[in-house]
Formats: structure tokens, sequence, C-alpha cells
């Protein structure tokens, strides 16, 4: 019951995990939240693209910055 | 130096009002802005050092003068338009909160990344955000402003701020998908 219980407080549908991603973009998401990606993201298909998705426009934002502001 | 200097700065007079364009969303703040840049930097001209490009000191105004007109407008820059509150999870997702339709492999980073193409793509997508949201994020990614500066500037609650920079994010990688990595299966 106990081991359950604990399973469920980690358990996000593919809406919440996307959510969670995106707001660890502005700021430092607690450890149940972090934990639950990570168990999601091991389970998921579809999740695991969205969040390279997410680090790909991370980077391309940082470099388009640079490109913008000096050249 | 000093008599190169004025037309220097004049030049660049259009690029920064791009710049500021596409941060403020309106065309009477972005004028002030670059107005009150261009000011400065004439009435100064000895704080530039030399050692960095003209543009790169001049952006480095311009963003300090673009924050002062957001604050200055903060009511204005925080009304929401429908576009602004429409939310995109909807038609992402079904009620059991699955994906509607599963997210694309985008392929590797540097495929995209580091190409002239891409950032004209990213920039128009940028600027084709709804005005609320595109001025947060800007402020976020172009400004590099944390999420407190943001609401300390702009007047507004965290909660608020987090749903706005949400749709961005959820909109930029809408028009990412549309117009570059459909265009370049395509």
């Amino acid at each position: 019951m106990l081991k359950l219980h604990r399973i469920e407080m980690f358990r996000r549908t593919c809406r919440e995990v996307t959510r969670l991603v995106l707001e660890g973009e502005d700021r430092r998401l607690g450890w149940v939240d972090r934990a639950a990606i990570r168990l999601h993201l091991m389970i998921c298909d579809a999740c695991p693209r969205f969040a390279k998705q997410v680090k790909l426009m991370r980077q391309a934002i940082g470099q388009w910055r640079q490109y913008r502001d000096a050249e | 130096m000093m008599i190169d200097f004025a037309p220097q700065v004049e030049a660049l007079r259009p690029q920064l009002l791009r710049f500021a364009r596409s941060q403020l969303r309106n065309d009477a703040w972005a004028e002030d802005a670059v107005s009150d840049t261009l000011l400065a930097a004439l009435e100064k001209p000895q704080s530039f050092s030399g050692n960095s490009q003209l543009k790169t000191w001049l952006v480095g105004i311009l963003k300090h003068k673009v924050v002062d007109q957001l604050r200055r407008h903060s009511r204005e820059a925080t009304v929401l338009t429908t576009d602004d509150g429409e939310d995109l999870d909807e038609s992402l997702f079904l009620p059991d909160g699955h994906w509607r339709e599963a997210p694309q492999d985008w392929g590797d980073p540097e495929a995209a990344c580091g190409r002239r193409e891409f950032f004209e793509v990213l920039e128009a997508c940028m600027e084709h955000l709804p005005p609320t949201q595109g001025r947060v994020f800007m402020m976020r990614e172009w400004l590099e402003l944390d999420t407190d500066e943001i609401c300390k500037e702009l007047t507004i609650t965290a909660t608020n701020l987090w749903v706005l920079l949400h749709r961005a994010r959820l909109r930029l990688r809408e028009c990412l998908q549309s117009s570059w990595f459909n265009e370049r299966r395509a």
C-alpha cells in the first residue's frame, strides 16, 4: 500500500510533464518534480522528444542572441 | 574618431529600431527607446572603450532603455489580446493528458543551430508571438532578465508570468515545427 502510494506521488501525465519541462526553463524545479520528470521520460516515447526540442530551442536562442547582438 | 562617431552611430539606427520594435511591440515606445539610446551614446562617446564593437556597445545601452520603456508603460504592455489568452494545451493533448500527436524528432541541434537561415526563422517566429507573450519572452531571452525582475518591471504576478512564458514557448515550438522542420523535410 505504502509503495503504491509513493509511486502515485511521482505519476504525471504527458501534459503535466510538458508543463514542468517548460517551467524548468525559467525556474529551478523542486526535487519531486524533477524526479517525476525523470521517471516519466523513462517510460514515455513522446515526451523525451519534446524535452529534446526544448533543449534545442534553448541552445538555438543562446546562439541567436550572440549572433544578433554582435554581428 | 569624434568626427566619425555620430554617423557611425546613426548608421546603426535602423537595426536598433528593429530590435526595439521586436521587444516592445509598439512603434512609439521603440522610437523613444532608440532616441534615448542614441542621445546617451552621443553624450558620452568616451564611455565607448573601442574594445568592443560599436554595435555591441549600443545594443547594451538599448537594452536598458527598452526596460525603461517597459516599466513606464507596464500597464499597457501587459494587456492580453485574444491570441495572448489562447491555450495551445487544449489542441496538443487529449482530455486524459496524452499527446494527440507525438512530437517529432528534430534531430541533431548542430544541424539547425548556427545557421543564418535558422536564426532568421527563429526570429520571425518570436516576432509572430502575440504581443504580451512576445514581450515577456523577449525580456527573458533577449534581455536575459530573471523572472523576478520581469514581474517587478511589469508589476505582474509570478503565476501570470509562468502562464505567458509557457504559452510563448509552446507557440514558438509550433512555429519552428511548421516553418523550419516541416519545410526542411518537404
